[in-house]
Parts: structure tokens; sequence; C-alpha cells
């Protein structure tokens, strides 16, 4: 299955998913120096699917943070982008889609991301 | 998206990398949201300022820009500590080298060090209908909401860039016909003093968009309602019926409507505990709540074993010297530049209360130290200290 979406970041990556089904709050919980995310998992390596980003402003360094420590996933799913998230993958250089319908990913699907779709293996 | 030959030599490189890549940043941005342009700005707030929230890896990245200036009035968000207090916020030498060296990045770059999240009070205050560009979820929430500027909820990043190139694109809260209502929230009881920060953490969690709400309250209520909104959710715009300036004109008939009882609430208040910190100002303490808290503890005694913090801006510290000194007088601490949040003070203390719905949400995660943390209004927690 081959879901489209919208280009935040370009990369093609494949990699094993992490979902989280509720929105995240970019800054608090995520623990970059683990590579962690409060509630879902780890995300290092991983292909990191979430609904949305919420919370604080200062998230964007947070993921700029996940790229600092190595602790990045390959790429990130988002249903809708907002600026947190926008500005944090394009300094953060994370491959980034967004406008997914993330309702049809599951935790552990195996997918590859590229040029804005989002293959579901 | 239409740019200006100006805007592209800008993008290209003409006036270096860095700015190259802020005017990126912007025009993604734009893209993304499908603004036609990008609009000039009056001025930018920034956040991630705090050693403790952006660490080494934001530290890196401010470095990076190095020689950059920002070309609109630019205030910033509280650091980590306020430098009179140092012990109290155990705060180390490494840990104010790497702070200072924070500052100093934004400083260089043009940026007036405020250090407050309410600069809307005295140090940057936009007009209805201006255009800005702000960071920091809970200003722009209350630039949008209680002034009637325009902004969108910008990231740290975003907001920097927009300051280094004067502009924002047009797109969002921006754009009058996106700042109508896209929710009704009806609340099924009526409000106290507490509620306001507990029913902003509810309806941030429900609410992708911009609810209108039926009820009252004055101007520091809806702060800690929206700064509690912001913090929980992605919420960048809220209307009250017959007190913000759109309200009016806001709802259509294609509202959602949300029942919000009282039981809703009870999750976010936390059980009662015996507190080791009452944490007042976040957001930043306003004038009048300086001085209700001063007046209150006029000629009380503090309570042994229990600490009462109140955070606000230099400014309003400044303009409200006899309530500081009142409060300084009956033991509490009165410091700026920094908040419960952005500080230490989550590492040291584990059983909080404050009045903010926004601090609760951040100090119980692990992250922030993980305390238990109540939610009261401010009358309560102030009791709770006075002998």
């Amino acid at each position: 299955m081959i879901l489209e979406g919208r280009v935040i970041y370009p990369g093609n990556v494949e990699g094993e998913v992490v979902k989280c089904n509720s929105p995240v709050v970019i800054l608090g919980d995520i623990i970059p120096e683990k590579g962690i995310v409060e509630g879902c998992g780890e995300i290092r390596d991983k292909i990191f699917v979430f609904p949305r980003g919420a919370g604080s402003t200062v998230g964007s360094y947070t993921l700029y943070a996940l790229k600092y420590y190595g602790t990045a996933p390959k790429a990130m799913i988002v249903q809708e982008a907002e600026p947190i998230v926008v500005a944090g993958a394009i300094i953060a250089e994370i491959p980034t889609v967004d406008g997914v319908d993330i309702e049809k990913i599951r935790e552990g699907d195996k997918v590859i991301v590229r040029d804005g779709k989002v293959e579901i293996l | 998206m239409y740019l200006t030959k100006e805007e592209e030599k800008i993008m290209d490189g003409e006036q270096g990398e860095q700015y190259g890549k802020m005017m990126r940043i912007l025009v993604k941005m734009g893209e993304i949201f499908k603004a036609e342009r990008l609009i000039p700005i009056v001025s930018a707030q920034i956040s991630g300022v705090s050693y403790r929230t952006i660490g080494d890896a934001g530290l890196h990245f401010l470095k990076s820009l190095r020689g950059v200036k920002v070309s609109v009035p630019a205030t910033l968000n509280p650091i980590a500590f306020d430098s009179e207090h140092l012990k109290d916020l155990k705060v180390d030498k490494e840990f104010y080298g790497k702070q200072m060296e924070i500052l100093n990045a934004y400083t260089d770059m043009g940026i007036k060090p405020t250090m407050t999240c309410t600069p809307y009070y005295f140090d940057n205050v936009p007009k209805f209908g201006e255009h800005i560009a702000w960071a920091e979820s809970s200003a722009v929430i209350y630039a949008n909401s209680i002034i009637g500027a325009r902004t969108n909820r910008e990231g740290s990043v975003s907001a920097l860039a927009s300051a280094i190139i004067g502009k924002t694109p047009e797109y969002g809260m921006h754009v009058d016909e996106n700042r109508k209502a896209t929710h009704l929230i009806d609340v099924n009881f009526e409000m106290g003093p507490e509620d306001y920060p507990l029913l902003g953490l509810h309806v941030g969690k429900e609410v992708n968009g911009i609810p209108y709400l039926r009820i009252i309250g004055n101007v520091d209520d809806f702060k800690l309602m929206g700064a509690a909104m912001a913090a929980s959710g992605s919420i960048s715009m809220y209307h009250v019926e017959n007190f913000t300036p759109e309200f009016r004109h806001a709802l259509g008939d294609n509202v959602e409507r949300i029942i919000v009882e009282r039981g809703d609430l009870e999750k976010y208040r936390g059980e009662e505990i015996e507190v080791e910190l009452v944490a007042i100002g976040c957001p930043h303490v306003s004038s009048s709540e300086l001085r209700k808290i001063a007046e209150f503890l006029k000629g009380k005694k503090k309570k042994k074993g229990v600490e009462l913090w109140i955070f606000g801006a230099r400014s309003t510290i400044e303009k409200n010297e006899d309530a500081v000194k009142i409060i300084n007088d009956f033991g509490g601490k009165v410091m700026r530049d920094t908040c419960v949040v952005v500080s230490n003070a989550g590492k040291i203390y584990h059983r909080i209360g404050t009045n903010s719905g926004k601090a609760a949400l951040y100090l119980r995660k692990e992250r922030f130290g993980g305390a238990e943390v109540i939610v009261r209004d401010l009358f309560t927690l102030l009791r709770s200290v006075v002998e």
C-alpha cells in the first residue's frame, strides 16, 4: 500500500515504524540523549510516526538534539506538520513527510519513505 | 509562493549561507502552509534560551549563526536562572558558563535580553492587527487572543529566522478568515478560580483548532488558561465571548460543540499533598498578580518547610518594587529572568504547588524532574505557605 503525503524534508529511507497515537509534546516527551519518546518507545533509527507535535515552541531544538546525539529516527511521518516540526526537521535534516493518513500505519510495520510517499511493505 | 528578487537573492546566499538557510526555512514553511508571499513583521519573540531546555545541541546550532543580525525588534524568553539566586537554583559553574554562552549568542545577534515569556506587558507590546512572529506558545496565544495581534505559533527556529529576515510567510493566523472559531466549548458548571488552567489543559487536549468559550473571568485567569491550552495541545488562539477583541465575528455555522463537565478537569488537579515549593509566575506574573500576592502576604509570617517562589519579568519587577519588597520581607523569593520550568526547580523540589497548568504539565514529566504537582488557585496556594 502506498500513502501519499508532502515532503517536509527530503530523503529516501526504509525502516520499522514506532508509532505514537497521541500528539507528542516534543519538548518533554522526547528524551534526545536516549532517543526515546515517553509512552511510545525508542525512535533511534526507526520511522517515527505521530499525529502532530504539541507543546512548547522550543521543540525544534529537541529534534536538532536527536541529530546532535546520534539518536534521530530515520524519518518522521506526521499526520499534520506544524511550524515546530517543520523547522526542526529542516535544521536536523531528518527526512519528514506530512499529510499522511497515519491510521493506516501500524506499530512495527516496515515502510519506505520516498518523495513524499510512504510505502507499507 | 511569490518571492521578490531581493528575497530570492537572499535565499541563494547572496548575504551569506546563514541568511540563506534562514530564508529557506521561511520559504519551506510558506510552501508547506500554502502562503502566497512573505509579509513584514513588526517584532519577534525568541524562545529556546534556557540551557536546560536547548542544551549543548541548541548552543551548537546558535554558534553556527555567528555574525548574523536580526532586522526587527526582537525579545528573548527566560534563561535557566536568576543570577542573584544561583545557590537557590543549584547552578554550578559549568552550567552558568553554558547559559551565558547561549545568552551572548542571542544578544550578539541584536536580540534584547528581556528574558521573559510575557513581553506583552512592557518590553515588546504589539497592537491589534499587527503582524508579528512570536515563539513561546503562551505569548503567542496571548498576543492572538487577548491583544488581537497576528502570529502563528512559531518554533524557536522559525521565529529566529523571521527576526533575522524581518518577514514571515503569510498563512494561518495572519489571514483573517483563519481566525474564526472551530469549536464551541460549553462549560457545564460554574468556573472557580482554579479551573481556568485546568480547563486550558483539557481543551488543549481535545481541540486542534480555535475554541470559542462562553465563560467569564479576568485577563490573568485567561492568561493561565491560554498558556495551559497552548502547552497541552497546539492551539494558537481562542475567543472568549464578550471579552476577547475578535469574538463578535468568530462564530460561524460550522463549529463542533464540546461539552466540558467538572469531572473532565479532575485528573489535572493532582491529589492533595504537602508541598515543598509553591511556584507562581508561569507565565511570568503581571503587575496585578504581583500586587495581589503582596497585599495578601503583608504582615503575615511564612510557614517553615515550604518555599514561595514568584517568577516575573525584570520590567514588571522594577515597576512594582514596593510589592516585591513585601514578598521578600515575608520570606518569599521574587526571581527574574527565569521560571519554574526552565530552571532547575523541578529537579530540586519533588512536591510542587502552582496555579499554572502549563508548569504542572511540564514539571510532571521525567525530563523536568517528574515532580508531584498540584494545581490550585493563587489564594489557596498562598494560604498554604502562611503560618
